[in-house]
């Protein structure tokens, strides 16, 4: 199974090296992978479907100290997800072929979409909380990239960001959740937090953790108030738009929230926000869907609708609300993007995804208005499509909803007639009536541009005429594992004329009449503006120019470029926050006694001090520099009078040294002058003084404080019965802290590499000078 | 710098600085000494000796560039750590093999050895990158 996630990331690299060999035919080869995953995960497909719905777990060691693994599984819920990543991917891979015939990186794309897949498998496979959030977060990086394709554009790059931070931030509130969560259930495992789902809805860090899990879906899944990233993401190249934001990224959210639902579901919180989200989300992408005119936006924002619907379904979480939201997923992932995909194809061909100026392109490309018309009636659910026996569900659960049927009933068949508005601007408009000018011009379309949304139009016809042959192997394993109880489901196409039929012919009535008086609502919505004081999309751009102005000022601040307030500010800090703790514990004991002191050592001090004092006065830097040598030999002296040869002899030579780079550098200085002023000299002293009094307490406490067991025996005792060698310095620096010392001198390297670089690598325009 | 007694005696000093700087960093595992100590007297010979010829009579005399030194020093010391892979134990956990040659008796190769001489090599590849840079200069 690993190797199944693993390979399409392994195979990503290779991709642009098989699409510069097979050119123009790479989609051929490429599309061939997703297509064995898709084959691999059917193969699973009657085993997992048996009556008892069988769970196939892999698991492999990752970060054992922190009970992280790296395991995956497979249910009815990943296995529905999986078949969709792996099924739209195949098509969108293809199409690419056509798409981006003769773009200079393509093979990029293939690169960027292929570890798309690899991340989006990982999130609905993932057996543990971590490992879930390291694929989400994959997901988010790999759609940056694929938003931001055309990287010359800079609305290209500003959707992008735009995307990666929203989404990215709910990421980060997601991981907070998580562990969270793994606080609450005691572990990370989704198997184990399945079964301790009433330990963690008891717990106190219950309702936190619910916000913050559903921060992180809400913001992948573009719910209100997040749903802005969604639109400007239609920047992408439509390939993405389709796959990414319309079958697969954008449900992350809505996978999580399913796969919650047994371990945080059915509690009046859980039930109330998410439904209250879908709501607000339906409603909102529908209202806004409408006045558009460019075919992707129409498309982006009936998928905020979408997506809201099945948060709402997943709010109400009744066994028949998770059956319709798994049966509308499927509905929604066939026509949705297909009908993505014939944009991108009519765009392509005509130059304009302008609804008011496309008419008549079914005699330019008629596979494409094939597929077209049948995407599109499934979008406005006409029986017998697919998407007919969603919306029958879909409504059957609002019928039987606990709570609030009668209003969620009118907000959703407000959202379904507008889809119906959308599906016949998109699906049917286009194509029918007169020959516009813009189709006139247009060329036909070839294979790989139709294939894709026709096999995938023609899917939402055979599924809805024989719509249980998906019930049983794919939609009750997936309600199974989001209700943990065994459901059988059963599709039919027809039901007879219910209640539930009546209000479809109402949906449909009514969105007819949204379209007739489309142009009616694109003049009145800009005078609705006033409504909506601020977008959250506004917010998003105060929020970060603010950060922006404000990482600006503490840069400024703080790395102001001149070394004197550095030393001085980390000086103050280091004081001031030792001190604090000083005064916290009410001072250390501090003892001076002179008892012992032999007259050599009383004279080594003597002069160094003497010395320090000629550095601090002398007019001459030579003599400057000589004086602080001589306060180093005399450190060096103290090393040998206490017994440490190894630290004196490096010490003397380090000194020796020293005073040479000195002298090498000083010499290029002019004579000495004195560029400070008074003041800054009094507060540079005052800095030193306590910097110095600082050290002299901290010295004098140190004997009397032992926060730690010596390491010092341990050392003498070990050095030569573990590492053959007496001297203990050389021991501990060659073996016991090898590492550390393997840092240090990579350090000097750096050093050396950086003297280098500031004296020789000059810029070129002060050479010419 | 012309002085003549400076000249002779950096030239007298640098082979017997460098034979020092050898001693001092094999004994170093059982007595003071090791690659740092051993890395400060080697390259403050050849400091010496540029101080005295310049340095690029210095540069000429190493006839490697000290950059090299610097690299091949690091490598060494990473490399020390690899045979304890071999071992399946935590990187850089020194490992000791004893040898019986006939003639010299017994003789112990060690990987903190190689490590030693990875950080001599640093030492002296680092101090005299930056003072003949300066030099330069």
């Amino acid at each position: 199974m690993i190797y199944i996630i693993l390979s399409s990331f392994v195979f990503s690299f290779t991709a642009p090296f098989i699409h510069r060999i097979f050119k123009k035919y790479s989609h051929w080869v490429i599309f061939l992978l997703p297509l064995g995953i898709f084959t691999y995960f059917i193969s699973y497909l009657p085993r997992i479907c048996t009556t008892e719905c069988e769970v196939f777990t892999f698991s492999y060691p990752w970060i054992k100290s922190l009970g992280i693994q790296l395991s995956f599984y497979l249910d009815g819920l990943s296995m529905i997800f999986a078949l969709i990543i792996t099924g739209v991917g195949m098509m969108v891979i293809f199409y690419s072929g056509a798409y981006f015939r003769g773009h200079p990186q393509h093979g990029r794309f293939y690169l960027y979409i292929l570890i798309f897949m690899g991340s989006m498998l990982g999130v609905v496979m993932a057996e543990n909380l971590i490992t879930i959030f390291v694929f989400w977060e994959l997901t988010s990086l790999s759609s940056y990239l694929l938003i931001g394709f055309n990287h010359e554009k800079e609305e290209s790059r500003k959707a992008a960001l735009q995307a990666l931070l929203v989404t990215g931030l709910g990421g980060l509130a997601l991981l907070a959740g998580f562990i969270l969560t793994g606080i609450a259930g005691g572990t990370y495992s989704i198997v184990s937090l399945l079964d301790s789902g009433d330990i963690i809805r008891n717990h106190t860090l219950y309702l936190p953790a619910l916000a913050l899990v559903l921060t992180g879906a809400f913001t992948k899944s573009a719910q209100v108030p997040f749903h802005f990233w969604l639109p400007s993401a239609m920047q992408a190249p439509t390939p993405v738009s389709t796959y990414l934001h319309s079958a697969t990224m954008v449900k992350a959210g809505i996978y999580l929230l399913a796969r919650f639902n047994p371990i945080m579901g059915n509690t009046l919180e859980w039930n109330y926000l998410i439904t209250i989200a879908g709501v607000t989300t339906m409603l909102v992408g529908a209202l806004m869907a409408l006045y558009q005119t460019d075919l992707k936006k129409l498309l982006a924002y009936t998928t905020v609708s979408a997506l809201g619907m099945l948060v709402l379904l997943l709010g109400i979480g009744t066994t028949l609300a998770i059956k319709a939201a798994m049966v509308f997923l499927m509905v929604h992932a066939l026509y949705k993007g297909a009908l993505f995909m014939i944009v991108g194809a009519v765009d392509h061909s005509t130059g304009t995804r302008d609804v008011t100026e496309l008419s008549g392109l079914m005699r330019v490309m008629p596979f494409i208005g094939i597929a077209a018309a049948f995407s599109g009636l499934s979008m406005s659910g006409f029986p017998p499509l697919l998407g007919f026996v969603g919306k029958e569900l879909i409504y059957e659960a609002h019928l039987h909803a606990p709570n609030a049927a009668i209003s969620l009933m009118t907000a959703s068949i407000i959202g379904n007639a507008v889809n119906v508005t959308v599906a016949i601007m998109v699906g049917i408009f286009p194509f029918w009536g007169k020959t516009s000018a813009t189709a006139k011009k247009s060329h036909p379309v070839e294979f790989a541009f139709w294939i894709g949304p026709f096999l995938m139009a023609l899917c939402g016809v055979v599924l809805g005429i024989m719509p249980n042959s998906i019930a049983m192997p794919l939609i009750s394993p997936a309600v199974t594992a989001i209700k943990a109880q065994t459901i059988l489901v059963e599709l039919k196409t027809w039901h007879g004329f219910t209640m539930v039929f009546m209000l479809s012919v109402l949906t449909v009535a009514l969105g007819i009449g949204f379209f007739h008086f489309r142009d009616k609502f694109r003049e009145f919505a800009p005078r609705l503006k006033f409504l909506i004081p601020i977008s959250p999309s506004r917010i998003y751009d105060y929020l970060l120019k603010g950060m922006l102005r404000f990482a600006d000022l503490q840069t400024r601040f703080l790395q102001n470029g001149k070394l004197r307030y550095y030393l001085i500010t980390i000086i103050l800090v280091t004081v001031s926050m030792v001190c604090t703790q000083l005064i916290r514990m009410k001072g250390l004991p501090v003892s001076i006694s002179f008892s012992g002191l032999q007259f050599y050592e009383a004279g080594l001090v003597l002069v160094m001090l003497m010395a320090t004092i000629m550095a601090m006065l002398t007019p001459s830097r030579m003599a400057a520099v000589a004086s602080l040598g001589v306060i180093g030999f005399g450190v060096a002296m103290i090393y040998v009078l206490f017994g440490a040869p190894d630290l004196a002899l490096t010490q003397f030579l380090v000194e020796t040294l020293t005073v040479i780079i000195f002298v090498l550098v000083i010499y290029h200085l002019p004579y000495f002058q004195e560029f400070s002023s008074t003041k800054s000299r009094i507060r540079d002293a005052i800095v030193a003084f306590l910097a110095g009094s600082l050290m002299t307490i901290l010295i004098l406490t140190a004997r009397h404080v032992q926060i730690a067991q010596q390491i010092s025996t341990y050392f003498s005792e070990n050095s030569a019965p573990l590492a053959h060698g007496r001297d203990i310095v050389n021991v501990i620096l060659v073996d016991f802290r090898a590492i550390d010392t393997m840092g240090e001198i990579t350090v000097l390297s750096i050093a050396a590499i950086g003297v280098y670089a500031l004296i020789k690598l000059k810029p070129k325009k002060e050479k010419s000078k | 710098m012309n002085s003549i007694i400076l000249r002779i005696a950096a030239r007298q000093l640098l082979p017997i600085l460098m034979v020092l700087s050898l001693f001092i960093l094999f004994r170093g595992h059982n007595a003071p000494g090791g690659g740092f100590i051993g890395g400060l007297i080697a390259s403050s010979a050849f400091i010496l000796y540029a101080i005295a010829f310049g340095h690029r009579s210095a540069e000429e005399k190493i006839k490697i560039e000290p950059g090299v030194f610097m690299a091949l020093g690091l490598l060494l010391a990473l490399g020390s750590g690899i045979p304890s892979f071999l071992k399946n134990e935590a990187f850089v956990t020194h490992e000791f093999f004893k040898f019986h040659i006939p003639v010299l008796g017994k003789m112990i190769i060690s990987t903190p050895l190689i490590f030693d001489i990875g950080v001599f090599f640093v030492v002296f590849g680092v101090l005299l990158t930056i003072v003949f840079t300066l030099m330069e200069e």
